[in-house]
């Protein structure tokens, strides 16, 4: 049974790794179609990394080898984030190293890395994405936090598989309290995506850019690496959602190779109607400025708590 | 955890749903909106009645959600909006806190409201006991509401509500309040709104504005 895990194992991160810019090429299709534009194609994102791939890397010449090993920590970390996640089977061995806490955590270190990196060349835009990067991130990882609290609350247990094993076993019932926590759940995800409330992931003007402006400085393979990076963080934070709050069709337990096949299957069509819905919700709502980030970020947290208290005074 | 019955499910999601629209109306700075979101409270108050009216079978609830629909749904939000039009009163913006402040500050009441009402629900034996917390958070946010702001407009929507609480709480604790102490309570709610409606005029008249801040000094210090 030990090599059926292990497969599993192997084939949740080669899907992750596969999946992240095909699920990112949708979301950016979707949206293409949404906004009466002419989509590009799904498969861009793939030729843009193939692309960077081949060039030659052109680094600054203040920059220190910080600046050179973040794009491999911050890729790491993603690939490691997204063995953790129960996406496929919840039977997975990576699973048991850390809980949902620490998987926060583990976003926690990527998010620094980066800032770092950004300010090490010491360029104004760089240095600002990275003080914005890290607003809106110290405001949105309460917010996540205490929606884990909530799941864990109600399956009395902080290990992800577990949670998506015990929510997914229940009676279904109807939940205010995974409703709030699930409205609380996007708006981290589109906070801690640099999508369209907060940040605008096409934008070329450098004065509005988070997540871009810490990018600036990088080209070829250190690009191509963190533009897969934020990619594989877009379909992790969507695995986290679909884990808490969508936890049916993943395989629960032992399971053999059909059973794989029909979670992949699930995770696909799942990954399809959620990209439907993050470019509905980008293309009705507009950027913000960056000064009421705090406020949508905590009406986020608020919608988190309130679904702690509500669960607490009704166990519903 | 054993799972409960389905009608008590969705009272449980109507009384959450009160709670958020408590914290949308603490939130929401347009006086239009804010009257939408009142009316939309009393529709929730109004089904959570009717459901409760079906499970329990007293004949008086199904009253007192007609009393609801037509009072707090249908004829006072026409009347709010036709005063903000006579009045030209549209934006609440200069309030004493800002947003995110009242929010976290409404959270702080919630958690309170929730552990004053636990004795009240210890004591209470219907199925919507739990539903009591919510109903005093309600309260609390709607009085949250009126310390808040400024114009005499909000802070009587902020009154509405305040009632819609108490009775969802008279409701979840006991079932409803006597048929005549409701009908009471209607006709007081309808007569208070009326003369707040000549009030605001008079307001107007004497200060230019339906800012209650001038209403603090003494007429001599002006």
């Amino acid at each position: 049974m030990m090599t059926i895990e292990w497969f599993t194992q192997f084939l949740a991160v080669a899907a992750a790794l596969a999946a992240a810019p095909l699920f990112l090429g949708w979301v950016n299709q979707c949206r293409a179609w949404l906004q009466n534009r002419r989509a590009p194609s799904v498969l861009l994102v793939y030729r843009g990394i193939r692309k960077l791939f081949h060039k030659d890397a052109a680094v600054a010449e203040p920059a220190s080898r910080l600046f050179i090993f973040t794009p491999y920590i911050v890729f790491g970390t993603m690939v490691v984030a997204a063995a953790i996640i129960p996406s496929v089977s919840t039977r997975l061995p990576f699973g048991t190293a850390a809980d949902a806490i620490a998987l926060v955590g583990l976003f926690a270190t990527a998010r620094v890395f980066m800032s770092l990196a950004a300010m090490d060349i010491g360029t104004a835009f760089g240095s600002m994405g990275a003080r914005r990067e890290m607003m809106v991130g110290f405001l949105a990882e309460p917010a996540l936090l205490m929606v884990i609290f909530v799941a864990s609350l109600i399956s009395m247990t902080t290990a992800l598989p577990v949670i998506s094993e015990r929510l997914a076993t229940q009676a279904l019932t109807l939940s205010p309290s995974l409703a709030f926590t699930g409205v609380a759940f996007t708006m981290v995800l589109l906070a801690e995506n640099a999508r369209i409330p907060i940040d605008n992931p096409a934008t070329h003007l450098e004065l509005t850019m988070i997540h871009e402006a810490m990018l600036l400085e990088y080209s070829a393979r250190h690009l191509a690496l963190l533009e897969w990076a934020a990619a594989l963080k877009l379909l992790n934070y969507a695995c986290i959602g679909f884990a808490l709050f969508l936890p049916w069709g993943a395989a629960m337990g032992e399971a053999g190779p059909p059973a794989l096949l029909t979670a992949v299957a699930f995770l696909a069509l799942k990954l399809l109607v959620a990209g439907v819905a993050l470019a509905l919700i980008e293309t009705l709502s507009a950027k913000l400025r960056v000064f009421r980030a705090p406020q949508f970020l905590a009406t986020a947290y608020l919608f988190a708590s309130l679904g702690l208290l509500v669960h607490l005074l009704l166990g519903a | 955890m054993t799972a409960q019955p389905f009608v008590l499910q969705i009272l449980n999601a109507l009384a959450a749903l009160l709670l958020l629209l408590s914290f949308a109306m603490l939130a929401q700075r347009r006086v239009v909106t804010l009257v939408n979101l009142l009316a939309l409270q009393g529709a929730v108050l109004c089904a959570a009645t009717l459901l409760l009216a079906w499970r329990t079978g007293e004949a008086h609830l199904y009253f007192s959600a007609a009393l609801t629909l037509c009072l707090k749904v249908a004829f006072l939000p026409w009347l709010l909006h036709r005063l903000i039009r006579r009045l030209g009163v549209y934006w609440d913006t200069d309030t004493l806190l800002d947003t995110t402040g009242t929010m976290l500050v409404g959270l702080l009441v919630v958690v309170f409201a929730f552990g004053l009402a636990q004795p009240i629900s210890a004591l209470a034996s219907t199925a919507t006991r739990s539903a009591v917390g919510i109903a005093v958070a309600v309260i609390l946010l709607a009085f949250l509401t009126m310390i808040t702001r400024r114009k005499a407009m909000s802070q009587v929507v902020g009154f509405l509500s305040m009632e819609n609480g108490l009775f969802f709480g008279a409701m979840s604790a006991t079932y409803g309040m006597p048929m005549i102490v409701e009908l009471g309570v209607a006709l007081d709610v309808l007569v208070a709104m009326l003369v707040l409606g000549v009030f605001f005029f008079q307001i107007r008249e004497q200060f230019d504005s339906l800012d209650l801040e001038h209403l603090q000094s003494l007429k001599e210090d002006r």
